[in-house]
C-alpha cells in the first residue's frame, strides 16, 4: 500500500512496521505532513499512536518501512543523528513528567539550546523570549513542582519551541489539563507553531484538541488512514 | 434517517418478503417505534420505480405482501453510497449512524470505516467553530463551546462503539 | 499520645510495619536485605569488638600460665620435681617459633599446660600449626632446624593462639648450660610473681583509637542503612495516610519497618559474627591468632548491642522522619528546610580538639593519657565530621552555578536535596578520616621505631655470636658455604682497661679482631697485613683510646666465666708500631674507637677469652637465605640464636598494618557504595519518564552519565576532603600526645582519598547500564 509521496511534505512515513516483542505497534502505517500543518494523531488508546509518534520522531527505529525528512531517511540514520537530528530540528511536549525538576523553568526551557551548545546566557535569554509569549514568563525563576499544571505545561510548550524546530511532537500535551487550561495551551501552542511555520504532529485522543489541527489521521491497530486523502 | 437505505440494505443478504423485511427491521433498529406494513410497502414500491430492487417472484393472490423483492447492483452501490456519506454532523444523529453501523456489520462491510469518516466530518465541524471561537468575542465562544460539547458527544460516542464493533458484530449476525 | 492507645497501638503499628519490611515482591525483599546485610556487618563488628577484651584477657592468662620464668636469681637444686628448660625461640620466614628444650629431672617434674607427658629425648611435641607447617613443603627448611620427631600435639590450653607454631623438644644434655638467661632450672610453670603489666600508654591510644575509628563508621553506616529504600517508603507511607491512618500512626509504622530490618540485621550480625569466629581460627593478624572459643562477646556487652542497635534504627527513623510531612497524596519535605546553621556544626569538632589538647606533648613516658577525654575527643571529632558535612555541602553547592549542562543538572539536584547526598557520603567521609589519622600515628610511632635501629643493613643482615667453645674460623667456614651467604665479616670483640679489673679501672677501649677485609668494614685503614694493629680514632663514646695507645703499655681484657667471677687477668702489651685509623660506621650502625688487631698479631690468652660475632651479608636473591644461615647456625650449636636486623621486618609490620586498615577502610568504603548504589538506582527508576524525555529533546547519553557523575561526585569530594583535613588534624594531635615528629603521611591519605574516588567511579560505572536502559524510549510508553 505504498502511497506516493505527496509533493512538498516535509515529513513522510511510509509502511511502518514495528513490534514490541509479541505486540504488533503499527502495521503498515503511513503518515505525511507540509511545514506549517498541524496533523492530529488520533486513534484509541493502545492503537500505535503513540509509537508512530516515536518513530516519525526518529526515537524509535522501525522494524522495516521508511520515514523521510527533508529528504534524508531517518531509518538508516545513526543514532547520534537521529539524537543530532532532535536537538535542532524538533521539538517536544509531553503529557507530564518531562520537566526537569530541580531546575527552574527558565532553565528548563533554556535545556534544549544548551544541549546543543549554546551558552547558558545566550540560552535562558532566547527561554526567555519564548516564555514570554507563552505567557509564562513570571514563572521563570520556579521550580517546576511550584507552578501550575497549565504553567508548567506552557514551559514545556516554550522549551519545545525555543531551537526553532520545523516539526513539533506533541504526545497528548493536554491530557493533564483541564479543558479551560488545555484549550490555552493548544491556542498558544498551535499560534507559536504557525507563526514560526513549523509542523506540529499531535497525538490525542481528545476531539476538542484534534480541532486544532488542520486534519486528522487515525490509526488503528496499527494501521494508518488519513481521513482528507480517503473523501 | 432513511429508512430507503436501511431496507435495501437488509435486502443485501438476500431477497425477502416485505413482512420479512418489517420484521427484521423491527428487530435490529426499531424497538421503540416499530415499522407499518404500508411504510415498508410505499418504499418498496418506490425503491422497485427507482430500479433499485426488483421483485424476485410473486405468490398467489397478488397484493404487495405477496411479493419477494431481491436487491440490484444499483441498489447495492446506493447502500454503498449512502453509508460512506458521513452525516451532517447534527446532535442526536446516533439513531442514524447506529443503523449505518449494523447495516454494515450485517452486509459484512467495515464499520470501522463508516465511524472513521463520521469522525472526519465531525472534526471538520469542530475545526470551523474552534477557528469561530479563536477568533470571535466571549458571546461566540461560548455558543461555539456549546456546540463543541455536543459535537465532542458524538465523537465520544463514535469511539466507545469504535471499541466495541467485535461484540456488536457477534450480537447483530447472531 | 494518650495513655490509652500506647501499648497495644505502638505494638499493632510496629507489627504492621515489619509486615511492611518484606513485603513488596522481590524488591521489598532486596531492600530488606540489604538492610539487614548492612546491620547485620555492623552488629558483627560490634560483636567482635565486644568479644576482643575477653579474648586478649584469655590469651594473657594463657601466655602467663606457661611462663617459664628462666630470670630466676635462684637455681632450684636438681630434684624429682625440677626440669631443665631451655628458651630456644627461632624465626621461620617472618614467624616467630617458641621453641623449647625440656629435661625433666624426675617424674614429679612440672608439666607445661597442653601437654601430657614429656617428649623423651630426640622427640617433640608441637603445636597444630607448627606441624602442618612441618608437614607442608615450605616448611622443609625448618625441620632441617628441628631435627626430632614429632610425637604428639600441645593442647589448646598450652597455646595462646590457633597458629602459633611451638615445640617443646626432649634432650638429655641441658644442665650444663645453665646460665639463667635462656636456660633455667625450674620447679614450676606459671609467673611466680604476677603483677600488673604497665601497658604503654601509646599501645593503649592505639587501641582507643582503631576502635573508635572502625566504630563510628559502622555507627553512621547502620543509621544509612535502615534507610535504604526511603522514596519508596515514604510512597507507602503516604498511601497508608490516604487510607486513614494519622501522622504519629505512620511515623510508628516506619519505626516498625526499620525495627524489622534491624532485627533482622541482629540475626544475621549474628551469624556472620560466628561464622567470622570459625574463620577466625585459621586467620592470623600482626602475628596474632586466636582460638575461637577466646571469641566470647561479654554477655552485657552483647546485650547492649541488641538493645542498642534496633532502638538506634528507630529513632534514627523518627529523626529521618524530623523534617517530613507525611500527607496522603504525597510525601512532602518541609519544601525548604530551614538554612543550616553552622555554629553548633563546629562545637563538635571543636570539642574534640579541645579535649585532645591538654595531652599534648604527653609522650611515652609522661604517664597515662586519659581514656575518657581520648575516647570522646576522637569520637568528637569523628561524629563533627557528619555535623559539619552537610553544611558545607550546602554552602557549596549552593554557590556552585556556571558549567556544562550535565555539570548544571547534577548541581541543580543536589541543591534539592543536599542533606540526603551528605547522608550518603557521611560514612565515606568518617572512615577515610579515622583511617587517615589512624595510618598518620602509625607511621609515626612506627618510624619513630625504625630509625631507632640504626643497622645498616646493606651491608649485613645478620649477626651471630660464635658459641662458647666453638673455633671462630671453622665457625665462619661453615657459613660462608651456607647458600645464601655473600660475606661472612668475622670479628672477635673485647674489651681493655688500664688496670686490672679487680682494682676497678676508670679507663677502657673496644678491642676488635679480624681480618683485613672484615676490619676494613669497621675503619679505614692505610694498610693491613696481617700481623698489624690499629688505634682507631673517631669512635662514639670513646675518649680514652688516645691516651692508651701508647706502645708498651699493659691493657687488662675483660674476662667472664660463667657465675660471675672474674679469673685471671689477661694482659695484652701494646706492640711497637701501632698504625692510625679512622672509624667508619660499622654494619651495626655505629662507629667504633679502641684498637684492631689482625689475627697474627692477637697473642693466644686474648685469642681465647675474645667472643666471636659472625656479621653476615646475605645475598637476597637467594630465597630462605636467613632460613640457611638459622639452620647452619642449628647445627653448629642448637642453642645459638642468630640476630636478624630488623630495619626491613619492621617497615614489613607497618605494611601489613596498612594493609590491614586499607582493606577495613576499602571493605567500610564499599559497603557505603553499595548503599549509594542502591539509591542512585531508585533515583533513577523514579526519573524513568524524565530520562525518556530528555532523550527524545536529543540529549545525549555522554551529558546524563556524567550528570550522574557529578552527582555522586560532588560530595564525596567535598566528603574525602573534609575526611583529609579533620583525619590529618586528628593524626596531628595524636602524634603530638604521643611527642612523635609530626609527618604528614601523604601516601595514605593519597590512598584513601583515592579509594573514595574509586567508590565514586564504581557507583557511577554500575548504574550506568540501568541509566542507559532507562534512558531507551520505553520509557515513553503510556499504554
Amino acid at each position: 500500500m505504498t502511497t506516493p509521496i505527496p509533493p512538498g511534505s516535509l515529513l513522510t512515513a511510509q509502511d511502518l512496521r514495528k513490534a514490541y516483542g509479541p505486540t504488533t505497534a503499527l502495521d503498515g502505517a503511513a503518515f505525511s505532513i507540509h511545514p506549517g500543518e498541524v496533523v492530529a494523531v488520533m486513534g484509541p488508546s493502545g492503537s500505535g499512536k503513540s509509537t508512530l509518534l516515536h518513530c516519525l520522531a526518529g526515537i524509535v527505529t522501525p522494524d522495516s518501512g521508511s520515514i523521510t525528512y527533508n529528504g534524508r531517511e531517518l531509518t538508516t540514520m545513526s543514532d547520534g543523528e537521529r539524537s543530532a537530528l532532535r536537538r535542532s530540528e524538533f521539538g517536544f511536549v509531553f503529557q507530564f513528567g518531562q520537566l526537569v525538576p530541580e531546575l527552574t523553568c527558565v532553565e528548563n526551557v533554556a535545556l534544549p539550546l544548551r544541549l546543543s551548545g549554546t551558552s547558558r546566557k545566550e540560552a535562558e535569554r532566547a527561554a526567555l523570549t519564548w516564555m514570554e509569549r507563552l505567557e509564562v514568563d513570571d514563572v521563570r525563576a520556579k521550580r517546576p513542582g511550584e507552578v501550575s499544571g497549565g504553567q508548567g505545561q506552557r514551559v514545556a510548550v516554550a522549551r519545545a519551541l525555543v531551537t526553532g524546530p520545523r516539526v513539533l511532537f506533541a504526545d497528548e500535551p493536554t491530557g493533564a489539563l483541564d479543558s479551560l487550561n488545555g484549550e490555552r495551551v493548544m491556542e498558544l501552542l498551535t499560534d507559536a507553531a504557525r507563526s514560526s511555520n513549523a509542523a506540529v504532529v499531535l497525538v490525542t485522543h481528545e476531539a476538542r484538541v484534534a480541532a486544532y489541527s488542520d486534519r486528522e489521521v487515525v490509526v488503528r491497530d496499527g494501521k494508518s488512514r488519513d481521513m482528507e486523502r480517503v473523501v | 434517517m432513511s429508512i430507503g437505505h436501511t431496507l435495501l440494505g437488509l435486502l443485501e443478504s438476500g431477497p425477502r418478503h416485505g413482512y420479512d423485511l418489517k420484521r427484521a427491521f423491527d428487530e435490529k433498529f426499531g424497538h421503540d417505534r416499530p415499522l407499518h406494513y404500508g411504510q415498508v410497502y410505499s418504499t418498496m414500491s418506490r425503491l422497485l420505480k427507482n430500479g433499485l430492487v426488483e421483485v424476485d417472484g410473486i405468490e398467489a393472490g397478488g397484493g404487495p405482501e405477496r411479493k419477494r423483492y431481491a436487491i440490484t447492483e444499483a441498489g447495492i452501490t446506493d447502500v454503498e453510497r449512502w453509508l460512506a456519506t458521513p452525516e451532517k454532523p447534527e446532535p442526536y444523529l446516533q439513531s442514524t449512524l447506529y443503523t449505518k453501523v449494523v447495516l454494515a456489520l450485517l452486509t459484512s462491510r467495515d464499520a470501522a470505516d463508516i465511524l472513521d469518516t463520521q469522525r472526519s466530518e465531525h472534526l471538520r465541524s469542530m475545526r470551523i467553530l474552534t477557528d469561530r471561537k479563536r477568533k470571535g468575542d466571549l458571546a461566540d465562544q461560548l455558543i461555539c463551546d456549546h456546540a463543541l460539547f455536543h459535537l465532542e458527544a458524538d465523537l465520544r460516542w463514535l469511539e466507545l462503539t469504535a471499541a466495541r464493533l467485535d461484540k456488536l458484530r457477534e450480537a447483530v449476525i447472531r | 499520645m494518650s495513655g490509652r492507645t500506647s501499648g497495644t497501638q505502638w505494638a499493632r503499628d510496629l507489627a504492621m510495619g515489619t509486615r511492611f519490611a518484606f513485603s513488596g515482591g522481590r524488591e521489598g525483599w532486596i531492600r530488606a536485605l540489604l538492610t539487614a546485610v548492612g546491620v547485620g556487618l555492623g552488629v558483627a563488628l560490634l560483636l567482635l569488638t565486644t568479644a576482643l577484651p575477653g579474648a586478649l584477657a584469655e590469651r594473657d592468662r594463657r601466655g602467663d600460665a606457661r611462663l617459664d620464668y628462666t630470670y630466676s636469681a635462684e637455681t632450684p637444686e636438681k630434684a624429682d620435681d625440677t626440669l631443665v628448660i631451655s628458651d630456644l625461640d627461632t624465626d621461620y620466614r617472618d614467624q616467630e617459633v617458641r621453641g623449647r628444650l625440656v629435661q625433666p629431672e624426675g617424674d614429679k617434674a612440672p608439666l607445661p599446660p597442653g601437654l601430657r607427658e614429656y617428649p623423651a629425648p630426640g622427640e617433640m611435641v608441637v603445636s597444630p600449626a607448627l606441624k602442618e607447617l612441618l608437614d607442608s613443603d615450605g616448611g622443609r627448611l625448618l625441620r632441617e632446624r628441628l631435627p626430632y620427631d614429632v610425637v604428639g600435639t600441645i593442647g589448646e590450653q598450652g597455646l595462646i593462639g590457633s597458629r602459633e607454631l611451638a615445640y617443646y623438644a626432649g634432650v638429655d644434655d641441658l644442665a650444663p648450660h645453665i646460665d639463667n638467661a635462656l636456660t633455667a632450672r625450674i620447679d614450676a610453670f606459671g609467673n611466680p610473681n604476677p603483677m600488673e603489666q604497665e601497658t604503654d600508654p601509646v599501645l593503649v591510644l592505639l587501641v582507643l583509637v582503631v576502635f573508635v575509628v572502625l566504630l563510628m563508621p559502622v555507627a553512621v553506616f547502620i543509621a544509612a542503612a535502615v534507610r535504604f529504600g526511603g522514596e519508596r517508603r515514604d510512597r507507602r507511607l503516604a498511601a497508608l495516610r490516604l487510607v486513614g491512618s494519622d501522622s504519629r500512626m505512620t511515623r510508628r509504622i516506619a519505626a516498625g519497618e526499620a525495627l524489622a530490618g534491624a532485627l533482622l540485621g541482629l540475626v544475621f550480625g549474628t551469624g556472620f559474627f560466628l561464622a567470622g569466629r570459625e574463620a577466625a581460627a585459621s586467620v592470623e593478624v600482626f602475628g596474632i591468632s586466636v582460638f575461637p572459643s577466646y571469641l566470647n562477646p561479654s554477655p552485657l556487652l552483647a546485650l547492649l548491642v541488641a538493645v542498642a542497635v534496633p532502638a538506634a534504627a528507630v529513632l534514627v527513623t523518627l529523626f529521618a522522619l524530623r523534617g517530613v510531612v507525611i500527607e496522603p497524596l504525597g510525601v512532602v519535605r518541609t519544601a525548604r528546610p530551614a538554612r543550616r546553621r553552622l555554629w553548633w556544626r563546629l562545637l563538635l569538632p571543636l570539642a574534640g580538639v579541645g579535649l585532645l589538647l591538654p595531652m599534648i606533648g604527653q609522650g611515652r613516658d609522661g604517664g597515662d593519657f586519659n581514656q575518657y577525654l581520648v575516647v570522646s575527643g576522637v569520637m568528637c571529632l569523628l561524629v563533627g565530621i557528619t555535623a559539619l558535612l552537610p553544611w558545607i555541602v550546602e554552602a557549596v553547592v549552593a554557590r556552585l552555578g556556571a558549567g556544562s549542562l550535565s555539570w548544571q543538572l547534577a548541581v541543580r539536584r543536589l541543591q534539592l536535596s543536599s542533606g540526603a547526598a551528605a547522608r550518603m557520603v557521611n560514612g565515606i567521609a568518617v572512615a577515610v578520616a579515622g583511617a587517615i589519622a589512624l595510618q598518620m600515628l602509625f607511621a609515626g610511632v612506627d618510624g619513630d621505631y625504625t630509625k631507632s635501629t640504626g643497622y645498616d643493613t646493606t651491608r649485613a643482615q645478620m649477626q651471630m655470636q660464635v658459641p662458647e667453645g666453638t673455633d671462630m674460623a671453622s665457625t665462619a667456614a661453615k657459613f660462608e658455604k651456607t647458600k645464601g651467604v655473600r660475606e661472612v665479616y668475622a670479628l672477635s670483640e673485647g674489651y681493655l682497661a688500664d688496670e686490672p679489673w679487680k682494682d676497678e679501672p676508670e679507663r677502657g677501649a673496644q678491642l676488635t679482631i679480624g681480618g683485613c677485609s672484615a676490619l676494613r668494614e669497621v675503619a679505614k685503614l692505610p694498610r693491613c697485613e696481617d700481623g698489624d694493629v690499629f688505634t682507631v680514632s673517631g669512635g662514639e663514646y670513646d675518649t680514652d683510646t688516645p691516651a692508651l695507645s701508647k706502645p708498651g703499655r699493659k691493657l687488662y681484657l675483660e674476662t667472664t666465666v660463667p657465675g660471675g667471677d672474674r679469673g685471671e687477668d689477661v694482659v695484652w702489651t701494646l706492640p711497637k708500631i701501632l698504625t692510625p685509623a679512622d672509624s667508619v660506621d660499622d654494619p651495626t650502625g655505629s662507629k667504633r674507637g679502641g684498637f684492631l688487631m689482625t689475627p697474627a698479631s692477637v697473642p693466644p690468652a686474648v685469642e681465647r677469652e675474645v667472643r666471636g660475632q659472625l656479621y653476615l651479608a646475605l645475598d637476597e636473591s637467594v630465597p630462605d637465605a636467613r632460613e640457611h644461615v638459622r639452620n647452619t647456625a642449628a647445627e653448629i650449636d642448637p642453642m645459638s640464636q642468630p640476630m636478624t636486623w630488623s630495619a626491613t621486618e619492621r617497615s614489613e609490620r607497618f605494611d601489613s598494618i596498612r594493609t590491614g586498615l586499607f582493606a577495613g577502610a576499602v571493605a567500610v568504603l564499599a559497603l557505603i557504595g553499595a548503599s549509594l548504589l542502591v539509591s542512585q538506582l531508585e533515583q533513577l527508576r523514579e526519573r524513568r519518564k524524565l530520562l525518556s524525555a530528555l532523550v527524545a529533546f536529543g540529549t545525549r547519553r555522554r551529558t546524563l552519565s556524567l550528570s550522574v557523575l557529578w552527582q555522586t561526585a560532588i560530595p564525596i569530594g567535598l566528603g574525602l576532603l573534609l575526611a583529609a583535613t579533620v583525619g590529618t588534624t586528628l593524626g596531628t594531635v595524636l602524634l603530638r600526645m604521643t611527642s612523635t615528629p609530626v609527618t604528614v603521611d601523604w601516601t595514605s591519605v593519597l590512598q584513601m582519598t583515592g579509594i573514595g574516588a574509586g567508590v565514586v567511579l564504581a557507583v557511577t560505572l554500575l548504574s550506568l547500564p540501568p541509566l542507559l536502559r532507562m534512558m531507551r524510549p520505553d520509557g515513553l510508553r503510556t499504554e
